[in-house]
């Protein structure tokens, strides 16, 4: 390219300023705004500085069972970031072969991503609402009387995430096993190693870095989710629907600490996945 | 001596195939069968008939040259995804083209890119509400125009209006544009563009018959996505628009909140046909399987 910064790097650059600006703002908005004074309201100024909100939401009340949605979306999303990473890697594998069904198996879960999110979302909850249907004419007492529905966090819910996260799993695999070099593969394998043990001590090794990125990915998607648990998450909510919920009933600065709060845990998340690539890092050197 | 065999390919591919039979392939196929089946007051009846698409469709022609509900609700979503689409495509390829043509060092891409990324690890309502401080009734836009004496009482279609909603839209998925293209261009051999510009281009005509042409997949993929997103969308449109303003995704969701699957469904069967024929346009200009 040419030698000097010309106009055009500087009308880009401020350009890009520009949007770094509309992306942050809004959200810095709030987490100033979340340490509003007891006395405070929703917008600018602020009228003291305290923890009051925070300390409120902790207590719980003001807000239905936040705690509980909370941790049930932590405990969720950990389980979809392990899912994701385990089927990811596996079906990554499967990729790098051939196998019967593998083009209408790429363009399924190529579809899983385009198909509107609320399709998929009440398609689940027909599917569990005929299952249940069919478990309380068609099963044995002993399983029948009882029963209320097989639709839950970890049943529909899960099945409903992993097709959000799935797809967006496979493709980084593609992205990671397109730049893997096979000849380390063969060395393994000639010098007797069994294809566990390949995979053991030679495949998992370098990839592991791509796949923190994996669950990172599998965790935050999750994590933040709301089209497709709509209608198949079942009885309790996750915290981005309870969330949602609250948006029509916004009156207390609360749901801006609540705001800040979760962003904290995100950032938890990654500083935690960051650390253990770094850790990682240290150890191969 | 005899070699230990890899596990087979479809086993492994099992686990994924397993999840999306069973909660994509299935719920699809179910959606398009209910949407066939009756209903009355509190379930659905095993009977065929088309009255549900029937009754969506109900006095769009009749009605002609006015439009009927479904069909405003279709042609305001569309307007939606046109507008949003036209902005997180020039304001995407923007910070694109600025990352991988203008930044030298790949340090700072990545810096750059990672700092454009860091607030997706906020949930997107926060993303949404957080508009609310600066746009609202009180908010810092209005403080600031009353202040400077432009307006002389709040303007009040700064939020709950189309307006927030294009603008979440923009704030939301503006990214999802910017990394395909920026991608797209990364691919790109810088030296053709010293070879156009040798060859006597301007800066424009090298944007435009150089690096537009071979960003093009990443434009289409951002594209699909953005313009899939908002189509289904009910959550932005619903939070932005203070639950006033319909879309195509909204009709299926008000449906499904009332437990009326089979409307809902056939709802869901046409917005689903809808996205699909966008996609099969979008994916004449670019073969989207070459590009992955």
């Amino acid at each position: 390219m040419r030698e000097n910064r010309s106009f055009a790097f500087y009308a880009l650059a401020i350009f890009f300023g520009a949007y770094v600006l509309f992306l942050y703002g809004p959200m810095i908005a709030i987490f100033v705004l979340s340490f509003q004074g007891p006395q405070g309201g929703l917008v600018f100024p602020l009228n003291g500085l305290s923890l009051h909100w925070f300390a409120k939401l902790w207590q719980g009340g003001g807000i239905v069972d936040i705690g509980g949605a909370f941790r049930r979306s932590l405990a969720l999303g950990f389980v979809v970031m392990a899912a994701t990473v385990i089927f990811s890697v596996l079906a990554g594998l499967a990729f790098r072969k051939r196998f019967f069904g593998q083009n209408l198996i790429f363009y399924i879960v190529v579809a899983s991503l385009i198909v509107p999110s609320i399709v998929t979302s009440l398609g689940i909850a027909l599917e569990f609402r005929l299952a249940d249907d069919l478990v309380k004419t068609y099963a044995p007492d002993w399983l029948a009387d009882g029963y209320t529905t097989a639709m839950g966090l970890y049943t529909s819910g899960l099945g409903a995430h992993l097709t959000w996260t799935l797809p967006f799993g496979l493709l980084i695999m593609f992205a990671i096993f397109n730049r893997f070099d096979r000849r380390l593969e063969e060395a393994a394998r000639d010098l007797g190693a069994t294809p566990w043990q390949t995979f053991r001590f030679v495949i998992l090794p370098i990839i592991l870095p791509s796949l923190i990125g994996v669950g990172l990915f599998g965790f935050t998607l999750s994590w933040d989710e709301i089209a497709r648990s709509s209608q198949a998450i079942g009885e309790v909510n996750t915290l981005p629907l309870e969330l949602k919920a609250l948006t029509t009933t916004i009156t207390t600065p609360e749901i801006y600490a609540l705001g800040t709060t979760t962003t904290g845990v995100s950032f938890l998340v990654i500083a935690a996945a960051l650390g253990v690539i770094a850790i990682q890092r240290t150890r191969q050197v | 001596m005899k070699t230990q065999r890899a596990a087979p390919a479809w086993l492994q591919a099992a686990p994924l195939t397993l999840v999306f039979a069973l909660f994509f392939v299935a719920p699809l196929i179910l959606v398009i069968a209910v949407s066939f089946l009756d209903y009355n007051d509190y379930e659905i009846v095993p009977a065929f008939t088309l009255r549900n698409y029937s009754e969506t469709f109900e006095g769009c022609v009749a009605q002609l040259p006015d439009l009927c509900t479904i069909l405003k609700t279709y042609v305001s979503t569309a307007k939606f995804c046109l507008i949003v689409w036209a902005l997180t495509l020039v304001i995407g390829f923007t910070i694109a083209y600025f990352l991988a043509f203008h930044v030298r060092s790949f340090t700072v891409q990545m810096a750059l890119a990672l700092l454009c990324t860091i607030p997706f690890w906020t949930s997107n309502v926060i993303r949404m509400i957080s508009w609310i401080p600066l746009l609202g009734r009180n908010g810092l836009v209005n403080q600031a125009l009353l202040g400077l004496r432009l307006v002389n009482q709040p303007v009040e279609w700064l939020l709950y209006s189309p307006f927030s909603i294009v603008l979440a839209y923009v704030h939301l998925f503006t990214f999802f544009m910017v990394v395909p293209i920026f991608n797209s261009m990364m691919r790109i051999d810088k030296t053709l563009v010293e070879a156009a510009y040798d060859a006597g281009a301007s800066a424009w005509q090298t944007l435009w018959n150089v690096v537009i042409p071979l960003s093009k997949p990443g434009i289409v993929i951002g594209s699909i996505f953005v313009i899939t997103i908002v189509m289904g969308d009910f959550i932005t449109v619903g939070v932005m628009g203070g639950q006033q303003v319909a879309s195509a995704g909204k009709v299926i969701q008000t449906r499904l909140d009332a437990l009326q699957f089979p409307p809902g469904a056939a709802n869901a069967v046409i917005l689903l046909g809808v996205t699909l024929v966008i996609i099969t346009v979008l994916n004449r200009i670019v073969d989207i399987r070459k590009e992955l």
